[in-house]
This record gives C-alpha cells, sequence and structure tokens, in this order.
C-alpha cells in the first residue's frame, strides 16, 4: 500500500471540507473495497477521510411507505433488521447475501453504491424498487444515479448520505453468486409498486446495472415466473469473463428473474 | 507517524505507525500476537479475523488508525492454554483442523456467530456463516462439527447456570 494520511472528521460537513482540501482525497466507509483496493496499489489516495464512524450517516427508519437507510448503515444491519424483514424482506435478503459475515459487519450501503462494482447488490435494489439517493448536496433518482462501470452521477467531493426505498406491493431478488467472492454472477431484483409500476433491475451481467423493460411489460400483465418464458436479454454488451460468457450471463439473467418473481410471491 | 491507543484483549496499548499500517500488522508485528494469521492478499480467507468493539472483522482489511480508540479481541485473548474457550474446546474434540493456519479466524469468527446468532444453529445456518473463512486442510466437515457442538455445550452451560 503507498503512504497516505488518515483523517477522522465529527461530522459531515467536516469530512466534506477535509475532501476538498486534500490532493487526492478519498472518503474511507467500511474499507472493504477501498482498502483491499489500495492493498493491490489500484488506488493511492494521498488523504483518507474516514466517515464510517459518523452517527449522521448511520440508522434505519421506516414509515410514509418508505425504508430509508442512511449511507454509513452496515450490510449486516440491515439484513439483521427486523424493520427491514417486515417492510421488504428481499432487500434485508439481499443485504444477508452481500460478501460474509466480516464483510457485512463493516462494509456500508453507501460505500456500495458510490463504488458501482458491476458485480455489487445494492445497485440492483437502488434501481429495482426505484430508490432515491440523497447526497451532502442534492437528491438523486436511482435510475440516474449509476452511469458506467464504477462510475455515478456523484461530482467531486460528493457525500452519499442516505437512500430512500419506497415499500412496493411485492419485490424478491435472487443471485448467483460467483462461489469464490460471493459477488453476483448475476443478481436481479424484480417489484411491483403500491401503483402497479414493475420494475427488473439486472447486476453483474453488464457493466452496469441495468432494467429489462420487456420483461417489465410481461411482469405488468401477468406476475409469475412464466410470464418470462422466451424473453432473454441480448447476450452483445454483457460481460464476460473467466467465471462465465456474456451468453451463459444472459441465460443467468431470466433464471435469476424468474426466481426472483417466485420469491417475492 | 501517527500515534493510535486502543485496548486488546483487555489491556491498554500504544504503538506509533505509518496511517497506512494494517491492524494485523500492528497485531503481529508491534505487539507481538502472532496468533492472528494472513493467509491472502484480497480479504477473502478470513485467517485474520479478531473482533473490534464486539463485532468480528477482518483484520487485514482495516487501517490501525481506524481501531484506535476500540476495544480488540484477538485468538490470544479468549482462553488459556489450562483453560479453553468452549469454542476452542469443541474444535480440539472434533479434530476440526489439520495444519490451523485458519483455526484462529475460524474461531474468532465461531465466538461472533454465536454470539449474533445463538446456540440454536442449524448446519446451513453454520456453513453460510463461515463463507468468510477458508480451509485448505479440512474440507470443513468437522469444523462444522465443532460450531454446532460449542454451541450446543454453551447452550447447557447457560441453563445450567440459570
Ligand atoms: C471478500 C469480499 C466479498 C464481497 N462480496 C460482495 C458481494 O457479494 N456483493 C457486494 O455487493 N459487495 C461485495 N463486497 C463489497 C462490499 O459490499 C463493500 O462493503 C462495498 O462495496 C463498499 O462499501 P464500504 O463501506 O466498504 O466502502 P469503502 O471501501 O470504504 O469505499 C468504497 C468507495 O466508495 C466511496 N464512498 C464510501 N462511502 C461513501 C459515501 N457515503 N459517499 C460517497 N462516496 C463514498 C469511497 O471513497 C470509495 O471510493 C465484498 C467485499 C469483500 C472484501
Ligand atoms: S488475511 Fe485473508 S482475509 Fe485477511
Ligand atoms: S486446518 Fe489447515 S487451513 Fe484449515
Amino acid at each position: 500500500m503507498y503512504e497516505t494520511t488518515y483523517h477522522r472528521p465529527g461530522s459531515i460537513a467536516e469530512a466534506a471540507a477535509m475532501l476538498s482540501k486534500a490532493a487526492d482525497g478519498k472518503l474511507l466507509a467500511g474499507g472493504q473495497t477501498l482498502i483491499p483496493t489500495m492493498k493491490q496499489r489500484l488506488a493511492s489516495p494521498s488523504d483518507l477521510v474516514d466517515i464510517g464512524g459518523l452517527a449522521e450517516l448511520q440508522g434505519i427508519t421506516v414509515g410514509g411507505g418508505t425504508v430509508t437507510i442512511g449511507a454509513g448503515t452496515k450490510h449486516g444491519e440491515v439484513a439483521g433488521s427486523a424493520d427491514v424483514a417486515a417492510a421488504i424482506p428481499a432487500l434485508g435478503a439481499l443485504a444477508e447475501g452481500i460478501g460474509d459475515p466480516h464483510v457485512r459487519q463493516m462494509g456500508t450501503l453507501g460505500g456500495s453504491i458510490a463504488n458501482n462494482d458491476p458485480a455489487a447488490d445494492y445497485p440492483a435494489a437502488v434501481v429495482g424498487l426505484g430508490a432515491t439517493v440523497t447526497t451532502s448536496k442534492r437528491t438523486i433518482a436511482g435510475d440516474d444515479f449509476f452511469t458506467g462501470m464504477f462510475e455515478t452521477a456523484l461530482d467531486e467531493g460528493e457525500i452519499v448520505t442516505k437512500v430512500a426505498f419506497p415499500v412496493p406491493a411485492k419485490a424478491g431478488y435472487a443471485k448467483f453468486p460467483n462461489p469464490a467472492s460471493r459477488y453476483a454472477m448475476v443478481g436481479v431484483m424484480v417489484s411491483k409498486g403500491t401503483d402497479g409500476a414493475v420494475r427488473v433491475a439486472v447486476t453483474g451481467a453488464g457493466p452496469c446495472v441495468f432494467r429489462v423493460p420487456a420483461m417489465e411489460a410481461a411482469l405488468a400483465a401477468n406476475w409469475s415466473p412464466a410470464a418470462l418464458d422466451g424473453i432473454a436479454v441480448s447476450a452483445a454488451d454483457l460481460n464476460a469473463d473467466i467465471h462465465g460468457s456474456a451468453e451463459y450471463r444472459a441465460n443467468l439473467v431470466t433464471v435469476m428473474a424468474k426466481r426472483a418473481v417466485a420469491a417475492a410471491g | 507517524m501517527t500515534k493510535v491507543t486502543m485496548t486488546v484483549n483487555g489491556r491498554s496499548v500504544a504503538g506509533d505507525v505509518e496511517d497506512r499500517t494494517l491492524l494485523v500488522d500492528f497485531l503481529r508485528s508491534n505487539l507481538g500476537l502472532t496468533g492472528t494469521h494472513v493467509g491472502c492478499d484480497t480479504s477473502q480467507c478470513g485467517a485474520c479475523v479478531v473482533h473490534v468493539d464486539g463485532r468480528a472483522v477482518k483484520s487485514c482489511t482495516m487501517l490501525a488508525v481506524q481501531a484506535s480508540g476500540a476495544d480488540v479481541t484477538t485468538i490470544e485473548g479468549i482462553g488459556t492454554p489450562e483453560a479453553l474457550h468452549p469454542v476452542q474446546e469443541a474444535f480440539r474434540e472434533n479434530h476440526a483442523l489439520q495444519c490451523g493456519f485458519c483455526t484462529p479466524g475460524m474461531i474468532m469468527a465461531t465466538v461472533d456467530l454465536i454470539k449474533r446468532k445463538g446456540t440454536d444453529l442449524d448446519e446451513a445456518t453454520v456453513r453460510h456463516e463461515l463463507d468468510g473463512n477458508i480451509c485448505r486442510c479440512t474440507g470443513y466437515h468437522n469444523i462444522v462439527k465443532a460450531v454446532l457442538s460449542a454451541a450446543e455445550k454453551m447452550a447447557g452451560a447457560k441453563a445450567a447456570a440459570e
């Protein structure tokens, strides 16, 4: 790991000020992506601003048809929350499937979506449930937040503070984990809103989370796994690596989408 | 250099470290607590698991400065050779180790698992919860047996105490 200078701010405002003063500063939340990346010397921030302990970023609140989760909330807290399990069980199940218990006791929602790894789970929840992301500067619709591989709508120095997930009528998440890393080979979140609007969001398969309009239309007409028979995404823009070809992932998208609908009930 | 202070296995410790020093290196090199192992450089194997403020974390994926002010427990802090922790005893009784390299992390993960999920565990839960701990020797079978046996004994000890 290259040299770096560590800072521990007491508030979001102080964190933003520290970041703006640093030559090439980065926020440190759970560190479960950033520290492995620094160990591999793939990242070399001059300064680390540790927001992991900020009380302002913690907590889960449920009310008014929305589950709001602070950006610093750990995956394990979302997985273990009785409130989340009651309001959006698919979201708790998604969090329980991230990495392993030790990763879940450090890694945070804000770090996961800010990083936007193509194989991360939370982007599927943010897009698949139609969530809204709040930052230190503004609110961003979930649909506009993820802009490309490891790319988001966040500006330099902008800090994610919380994410609001509308409580759907039904939702389900199904993931085919890479057996070694646990990241999603393919993960699909499906939901039907209280207004009847259907969302199908896919992570792991492409460079960035995406929706599948053909599946959404089929499920809006008939909410059942069988409605997705014969509907497949094109393999043309999907990821291919030693773990699986693009065609394999394209097939997994339909399989996982059907399982997600079955899980949603 | 930054001065870090923390409580490790009930003892107050301090040391000067570079900000980039990993917690595991501080424990092993500065404090000589070599029971915590390093088995990979990708944050995947779990040989380095310790407890920080009551949570099991990979000490290779946390900076020593991040843990400054925290309460840390390592494998050296949970039992003694004369009085093993029930989880250590269960690993010994069930032959849940061969080379022993993964064992400190397995045991720290198991203590955390029983703390979070209680003693009423089934095999599927144990296997899911050990996702973050890799063993190259045992094939996991006896490790799962040891975890279940430790949980059962700890439940029995708790019932007897009540
Ligand atoms: C072994 C292993 C397995 C894993 N498996 C999975 C998996 O199955 N699925 C999955 O989705 N993930 C997985 N992860 C990643 C894990 O979920 C990380 O916790 C997560 O991606 C990053 O969150 P963090 O809090 O650790 O962020 P950090 O590593 O601290 O930061 C990541 C990035 O986000 C930025 N950042 C952090 N917080 C904010 C904020 N509030 N606002 C703006 N920017 C911010 C940082 O500057 C940095 O660039 C795994 C990680 C490991 C080590
Ligand atoms: S040394 Fe392998 S996870 Fe920490
Ligand atoms: S006993 Fe050898 S790695 Fe587990």
